[in-house]
């Protein structure tokens, strides 16, 4: 044990010999929490997103809206939900959509299929990477990863159908028998 | 239990094997350097801790206990499911349902005579620096990241330059059915484990569209019931994977949509394993993972022989092991990460004034001469001073910036953590020191 000391005091000097002036002490805030700090001042969210931290102090929990301007989802706004949880970057953050909508890569609960939140997710991939697959769901919706089955299927199979849908979705209407929620202003 | 008193030259009989490899110079030990004469009586006086009583906890409290350490402590939450019963051979049939750190430490006092294993039946979150501080060496057998990182992360914390004592070997072995490793870190003198979180895949998940659309396995059924049935219905207000009512639950519901689909295989065991994530655990590579760490502790403990993880260029601190194809070891140098949020930096002093705004402090971030700091962003101890980004945060904040730094709250010896995005990656950490 004294070996690991005296072996530590050795690198100690080395160290002072450099220079570093270190105060010795360590930080108590979770690994998880610094990474998000790093990630939140590398975002880069444009014109047509913003974050609201209902605590600023909880940097692991806020809300992201996004209101594409092109697409068929043009118009609406969405919000999401970011949960990012002590194992991060371990872990993927949590993400649902909060309003109920017709989009075939987003189920009615909310649940998102988006490859990087789960399957894809590596911890080098960062905050910026997920927004933007966000951003993408809404620019180009996918028929090829349908959770939302009846929505993907008339993508596919009608894609002015599935446009008007859209927009009857999005202004509060009802489709094949589900009510959605009204997201334009 | 009386333990009859056990005479000296029958003790130095039971352990002359042992000793003749610990109180001699190894190979590649400077013979002048080592004293065999104090090692056993030093080794007497060691508390070591270990972390995990399941499959390597068990090998590991038995190997210890026969490399000669006396007062060993064991932490488990955990109780005795039978399925354990295979591999974790200190657990009997009649034990099942009570606490395995218990247990274990009972069965391996009755069979080593002389050596006493403090049980402690709760999470190692329930401990404070203050309960890791009395013990010398940790040893982890563990299944979760999320723990051995919470472990790594404090045991990082305690280490402190003025108190040689505060400097506790973490000793690390995970097994993955055929597959292993066993680390030791020296916290701050070398790479950690959250340097090595790159080492852990993230567990293999399958895409939430297969689950919801296209099912092909029964694995995949027994999913959808986990992540979307359950969300959809829910039939409890909160999922405890350990009560049979809620995998009950899961499991009718993942047989009925495997019908569905003509998917064959799901069973409530295996709705268990996958809804806990279980990965087939295998005993041989739990024994060999386990006697790689306890030689590590022993080697550490006596100085007989360089451990993994001695300081110094190219010395490694890692051993991978593979039963998957034949045998394989091969054991490397991880290095340790400049970047790491956990043993990176240790925080600089930083001499500020306690009547400065957060403005004034922020603009002298810009004169700092180890990096100009340009647009900081600063949080102190959880709590955000002040974000540049993003927009509604940086709203949010802004008023701190004319609060002075007293307002703030903040302390001598705060801890503040920094951010620019012309440092990519990097987290700038300063301790407060008043002036
Ligand atoms: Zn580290």
């Amino acid at each position: 044990m004294l070996k690991i000391w005296s072996m530590k005091k050795e690198q100690q000097k080395a160290e002072n010999a450099a220079g570093a002036e270190s105060g010795g002490k360590k930080k108590k805030v979770t690994a998880a929490q610094l990474r998000v700090q790093k990630d939140l001042s590398e975002l880069s969210l444009g014109s047509t997103m913003k974050t609201e931290f209902p605590d600023p102090d909880d940097i692991l929990n806020f809300i992201l809206y996004i209101e594409p301007d092109e697409g068929m989802y043009k118009g609406g706004k969405f919000s999401f939900t970011f949960n990012i949880t002590p194992n991060f970057p371990h872990e993927p953050p949590k993400v649902q959509c909060r309003e109920k909508i017709y989009h075939p890569n987003i189920d009615l609960e909310g649940k998102v299929c988006l490859n990087i939140l789960r399957e894809d997710w590596k911890p080098v991939l960062n905050l910026n990477a997920v927004i933007v697959g966000l951003q993408f769901l809404f620019l180009e919706p996918n028929a090829s990863d349908p959770l939302n089955k009846e929505a993907a299927e008339d993508l596919r199979s009608n894609r002015e159908g599935f446009k008007r849908n859209v927009r009857t979705a999005m202004s509060g209407g009802t489709v094949k028998g589900q009510t959605y929620e009204r997201v334009v202003q | 239990m009386s333990s009859p008193e056990v005479l000296p030259d029958s003790e130095a009989k039971r352990w002359k094997y042992l000793n003749n490899v610990r109180t001699r110079p190894g190979a590649f030990v400077d013979p002048e350097e080592f004293d065999g004469s104090t090692v056993v009586e030093n080794m007497n006086k060691i508390k070591i801790l270990v972390i995990g009583a399941g499959g390597l906890g068990c090998e590991i409290l038995k190997n210890l206990a026969l490399s000669g350490f006396k007062d060993i402590s064991v932490i488990d939450m955990d109780t005795i499911d039978i399925s354990n019963l295979n591999r974790q051979f200190l657990f009997r049939h009649a034990d099942v349902g009570k606490f395995k750190a218990e247990v274990a430490a009972k069965f391996v006092e009755r069979r080593v005579k002389g050596v006493k294993i403090t049980p402690y039946n709760c999470k190692i979150q329930d401990f404070d620096e203050d309960f890791y501080q009395q013990f010398q060496i940790v040893v982890c057998g563990l299944d979760s990241i999320e723990a051995r990182r919470w472990i790594n992360a404090t045991l990082v914390n305690m280490a402190s330059c003025e108190n040689p004592d505060s400097m506790k070997p973490l000793i690390d072995g995970g097994t993955e059915g055929f597959k292993g490793q066993a680390r030791v870190i020296l916290p701050t003198m070398g790479s950690c484990i959250e340097c090595q979180l790159d080492m852990h895949a993230p567990r293999a998940a399958v895409p939430l569209c297969t689950l919801a659309s296209i099912p092909r396995q029964p694995e995949h059924c027994i999913e959808w019931a986990h992540v979307i049935a359950w969300d959809k219905e829910k039939p409890f207000p909160q999922l405890d994977k350990d009560d049979p009512e809620h995998i009950t639950w899961l499991y009718q519901k993942a047989l009925e949509r495997a019908k569905e689909f003509n998917i064959s295989g799901v069973t409530y065991s295996l709705t268990q394993g996958v809804v806990k994530n279980i990965i087939p655990a295998i005993a041989a590579t739990n024994s060999v993972i386990a006697a790689a760490c306890c030689n590590e502790a022993l080697k550490i403990a006596s100085s007989c022989a360089p451990f993994l993880g001695t300081p110094g260029e190219g010395e490694p601190n890692y051993m991978m092991y593979s039963g998957n194809d034949s045998i394989y070891t091969y054991t490397f140098k991880h290095e340790q990460k400049e970047d790491c949020p956990v043993c990176g930096m240790t925080a600089r002093v930083l001499k500020v004034n306690p009547k400065w705004t957060l403005e004034e402090l922020i603009e002298s971030f810009a004169t700092l001469p180890e990096a100009q700091l340009k647009k900081p962003s600063v949080r102190a101890e959880g709590k955000t001073l002040y974000m540049q980004l993003p927009p509604n945060l940086e709203e949010q904040t802004r008023p701190n910036l004319e609060k002075t730094l007293e307002q703030l709250g903040l302390t001598e010896g705060t801890e503040l953590a920094v951010t620019d995005p012309a440092f990519v990656g990097v987290v700038f950490n300063f301790s407060l020191k008043f002036a």
